[in-house]
């Protein structure tokens, strides 16, 4: 176990290195990605120009400025380009909101979608089956902003069952977070819904075609229960891989379009903002933001793999 | 795919299991008559993929919503018929002091404190108006011509790119594998929609110079070619797997034997066995871009205004919600119309070309 | 034995399977009986239908595409048309299944232990320490060693032997009246085989269940066995005792079998012989007897389908389908002394399902 941990955290050192320097080496590479030009505004002179590469220190060597832009990043003095605020102070301020998106969505996604891969793969064939596999499908083909506007535009504007944005934070009032909240989480989950529950499907169909189901059934015992202890406990090891990674990516600051069309602003609202405007600094810092959850999450699934399956060791 | 996520198209393991999704197989029958039915393979001696589309044509539903989207296309590919003959105007046209004759009556494109008209049902704004006094249903379709045309372009690029990649990759591994491995890594740790509006963004102010070709800044190219670069790793990494497997098969260790060049067994060898991937893949990716088009409109760093494209309508259409919900649900819908038929179709070809699905029942 | 009572009765039990590629027919009237105490072996070649047989019985193969005919009854009850309820009071506790690949059967991520507690107390009112204990005792009865200890591992970290006794500790855990065994030595050493078959046969001693093997390896068969139904393509073609079906063998399939063994008391031959060809793909079977496009010995009678009769004086019990006289059988089974085979047709037919097509 501490080898693994050992190997893990080397790992996710060497993984966050390559993702900054690559992030970094992109907004260097990209024709017209001068920060200088966005600094001075709309009519620059050369002479602001300089100035401001001086200043800046865009004048130094890509490696200097590199090196000094993540020197600044683990001790939190990072300053953004274009409106000159503190990026970390800004990660923390949306980490919360990203979060409270993302645990509500990942329970109610996982939750949707165990009922409903496993119903659909019990009635696999029949009309059920067909009707809910397009439903799925639907799930899977609406564009989040879009669904998560109409939502907007319907239930809050219209008829005002839910709050039309803003934010409570869970320690302040628990009730009016989630209140606050389910509309972000119906939307992302959908997508999630209607994609997990097709692989949960195929994954059971699967499964069920397996030998030791065939043992488990002529043992006698209910098909309730092969269905759940047998043939769910061994389709659902790769939902969860898949879940730990896609819920260590909203996290990260992935859930971008949900977070902009709620304007929760959080950590991906942050980034997409920032990206927009080619603002390295704060762009950089949430990359590795999310490479760090990714990552993170990628070892926690391991482990719970490992748990699920005993087959699987740590290495 | 936007989810929030990832624009979480499928992510590769997923893609992967996605691509063995099972249809409605009869359970537990395929392992009982599974010996028997191997006898039977060289009696049948049909090719795989005359199978393939056999089952294809048995499977309704899929059928159904493949038409659907060929007639999605066709509808597009009229668009200057209904503008010119049904609509009488065109998608830039804004006939915002204008009255339209609904029934008998005339009534204000856009009133006068600027809520536009919803659908006519008549030939001239069909599906209303947008603040800007358009016709919708004309930009729709001009729209739609926009986005399939990135969707199909860009998904067709993909393929190329991938294929090229995976099989160069998975072929002659070693250093080239390693370099072509590690670099699709790169790319696909970052986030598909970060990199999209990061790439869209930095294109936009400038255009980009390939070699002697300009593209311009405003080009339906640029998001094109975002979009088939961001999605290129999640199909070379399963391609570059099934080559790697493939290279070890008798049939081209006897290309090799016969002397045959990499170059040549990887075209008359390799590739025709990656064929089944690549129709599988096809309609579900130009879902994927047409999604992705979507999101990155919606961001801004898709295709520019004033140019229509189901995706920035959607962005039109959400940003002006309050005055006319119909200009969000009237592109909105119809992409999830397209991109659904795809899916479906895609679902349908999918289970064809799985392999265990060979014993369906017959219904 | 067959005085007594059967246990198990099954009459013209038919199982098909509608598939892509038509109609696949994998168990076509079978009849036999079972009597407690009895070990009778299916023979026959891989798909000719006796593991479709054999799980037919536990209700395994029910599926929406699959018909079935015929009956067959176990103490009373029809098993084919039994309730769900009604069958899973019998899986497990009256009859028991073991399964051709120990390899598969065991669900990967449980204990062992579990795997069996969970059938007891399917069964029977028996509390977690003790039913633990009994496991124990049952996974020692059947050889497995550090039985305590082992019994909280999983299906990985045993052998394919060990596997086997698992699962043959599992069949065992209700005392049932019926041991089913599908191949259950096919996957394993011959040592372990023979250790295998030696538990089965005191098995039998101890508790006077009945057994079903169902097999393809004639030597497990001469070993173990007291009747014998030799089965090709979803039909038994030739039933009786095993010294009637090993020295008496009517049918030429039979034959064929038998001069595809090593025996020590002949001497040996440059190459084993085989039967030509390939059996019928069970969706196009050929008319009338399906051994006809691989039999040396067809003539006019054979395009009508042969009854399953008995057709050799004295031995009522020994019954086949071929329409040769047992005086003609016994000649051509002459005209190679000292081996019993099938001559090859010439030409070889390449695709025999194409014959009746």
């Amino acid at each position: 176990m501490a080898r693994f941990i050992v190997r893990r955290a080397i790992s996710m050192a060497a993984v966050l290195f390559v993702i900054s320097v690559v992030t970094f080496a992109i907004f260097n590479v990209i024709p017209n990605g001068d920060p200088a030009y966005r600094l001075a505004g709309r009519n620059q002179t050369p002479a602001q120009l300089d100035a401001i590469r001086r200043t800046w220190g865009f004048d130094k060597p890509v490696t200097v400025q590199y090196a000094r832009t993540m020197q600044k990043i683990f001790t939190g003095d990072l300053i953004s380009y274009s409106n000159q605020v503190n990026v970390v102070g800004e990660i923390r301020q949306g980490f919360p909101r990203t979060l409270s998106l993302a645990v509500g969505a990942g329970i109610m996604w996982m939750f949707f979608a165990i009922a409903l891969g496993l119903y659909t793969a019990v009635k696999a064939g029949r009309f059920a089956d067909r009707f809910l596999t397009v439903l799925a499908l639907i799930g899977i083909s609406m564009p989040v902003f879009w669904v998560g506007a109409l939502m907007n535009y319907y239930l809050g504007f219209k008829a005002g069952i839910f709050p039309n944005g803003g934010y409570v934070p869970l320690t302040q009032n628990p009730l009016q977070w989630a209140y606050h909240l389910i509309m972000p989480w119906t939307a992302l989950s959908l997508l999630f819904i209607g994609f997990y529950s097709r692989v949960l499907r195929s994954n059971v169909l699967d499964t069920m075609s397996d030998d030791y189901v065939r043992t488990a059934r002529a043992k006698g015992i209910s098909e309730r229960r092969i269905l759940l202890r047998h043939v769910l406990r061994n389709s659902i090891i790769p939902i969860v891989t898949l879940f730990g990674l896609d819920f260590g990516s909203v996290v990260g600051g992935s859930a971008i379009l949900t977070e902009v069309v709620f304007d929760l602003q959080g950590v991906g609202q942050y980034a997409a903002e920032s990206i927009g405007q080619l603002d390295i600094p704060p762009v950089l810092a949430i990359t590795m933001f999310g490479a760090f959850f990714v990552v993170m999450s990628n070892t926690v699934v391991d482990v719970v793999y490992a748990a699920l399956d005993p087959r699987i060791r740590l290495s | 795919m936007p989810a929030g996520g990832r624009v979480s198209v499928l992510p590769y393991g997923a893609l992967r299991r996605a691509m063995a999704i099972d249809p409605a197989v009869e359970v537990g029958v395929e392992q009982l008559v599974g010996r028997a039915r191997a006898n039977d393979e060289p009696v049948a001696g049909v090719a795989p993929s005359r199978l393939a589309l056999r089952r294809l044509r048995r499977n309704k539903i899929a059928l159904t919503f493949g038409m659907l989207f060929v007639v999605v296309v066709a509808v597009c590919l009229a668009a200057p018929y209904w503008s010119h003959d049904v609509a009488h105007t065109d998608a830039f046209k804004n006939h915002i002091t204008d009255q339209v004759d609904v029934g008998g009556k005339l009534k204000d494109v856009v009133s006068t404190d600027g809520v536009p008209i919803g659908p006519t049902w008549h030939g001239r704004f069909f599906l209303g108006a947008d603040e800007s006094g358009r016709d919708i249903a004309v930009r729709l379709l001009y729209g739609g011509r926009t986005s399939l045309m990135i969707g199909t372009g860009a998904a067709t690029l993909t393929i190329l790119l991938a294929v090229a990649l995976g099989t160069l990759s998975g072929y002659f591994g070693g250093w080239t594998d390693t370099i072509i491995s590690r670099t699709l890594d790169i790319f696909w740790s970052f986030p598909v929609l970060l990199l999209g509006i990061a790439l869209g963004t930095a294109l936009a102010l400038g255009g980009l110079q390939l070699g002697p070709v300009e593209i311009g800044g405003d080009s339906l190219l640029i998001p094109l070619l975002i979009i088939a670069l961001v999605y290129t790793p999640y199909m070379a990494r399963p391609l570059r797997g099934q080559v790697l497997a493939l290279r070890e098969k008798e049939f081209v260790e006897a290309a090799r034997a016969q002397g045959l060049g990499p170059f040549r067994i990887m075209f008359s060898e390799i590739l025709p066995n990656l064929s089944s991937t690549i129709i599988v893949f096809f309609p579900l990716m130009i879902a994927n871009a047409i999604l992705l088009e979507a999101a990155l409109s919606f961001l801004g760093a898709g295709v520019r205004a004033p140019r229509p494209s189901w995706g920035t309508m959607i962005s039109d259409g959400v940003a002006k919600i309050v005055s006319g919900p119909h200009q969000a649900i009237v592109p909105g819908a119809m992409l999830v119309l397209a991109v659904l038929a795809l899916n479906v179709f895609g679902d349908g070809v999918r289970d064809a070309f799985d392999p265990r699905s060979k014993l369906r029942v017959e219904r | 034995m067959s005085t007594r009572e059967p246990i198990l009765e099954v009459r013209d039990l038919s199982v098909s399977f509608a598939t892509d590629e038509g109609l696949v027919q994998a168990v076509d009237g079978v009849s036999f009986d079972l009597c407690a105490g009895e070990i009778l072996a299916i023979v026959g070649e891989s798909g000719c239908g006796k593991s479709v047989t054999a799980m037919t019985l536990l209700g395994l193969t029910r599926s929406p595409n699959a018909r079935f005919a015929g009956t067959a009854t176990y103490k009373g009850t029809e098993l084919l048309s039994a309730s769900g309820k009604q069958l899973q009071r019998i899986r497990g506790a009256q009859i028991a299944m073991i399964f051709q690949d120990p390899m598969a059967s065991l669900n990967p991520v449980m204990r062992i232990g579990t795997q069996i507690v969970e059938q007891i107390q399917a069964h029977e009112e028996v509390h977690g320490e003790q039913a633990r204990e009994r496991v124990i005792e049952l996974l020692e009865r059947v050889g497995i060693p550090r039985a305590r200890e082992r019994v909280d591992a999983y299906p990985h970290e045993f052998s394919g032997g060990m596997r086997q006794r698992v699962m043959i500790a599992l069949a065992l855990s209700c005392d049932p009246s019926v041991l089913i065994a599908d191949e259950p030595t096919t996957a394993l050493d011959v040592t372990i085989q023979a250790q295998i078959l030696q538990r089965f046969r005191e098995l039998r001693d101890e508790t006077n269940a009945a057994l079903i093997l169902v097999t393809h390896d004639l030597g497990v068969v001469a070993d173990l066995a007291d009747n014998v139904a030799v089965m090709y393509a979803g039909r038994i073609v030739e039933q009786g005792t095993l010294d009637e079906i090993f020295y008496d063998p009517q049918h030429p399939y039979t034959w064929g079998l038998m001069g595809a063994i090593t025996r020590i008391d002949r001497p040996r031959r440059a190459r084993l012989p085989t039967i030509p060809g390939l059996p019928p793909s069970l969706a196009n079977r050929p008319q009338g007897c399906h051994l006809r496009p691989r039999c040396p010995h067809e003539f006019g009678e054979c395009p009508k389908v042969p009854p399953l009769a008995a057709r050799v004086e004295a031995a009522p019990g020994h019954r086949d389908r071929c329409w040769l006289t047992p005086e003609r059988k016994r000649r051509l089974r002459e005209i190679a002394p000292g081996e019993i085979g099938l001559v090859p047709k010439a030409p070889t037919p390449a695709t025999p399902g194409r014959d009746a097509a």
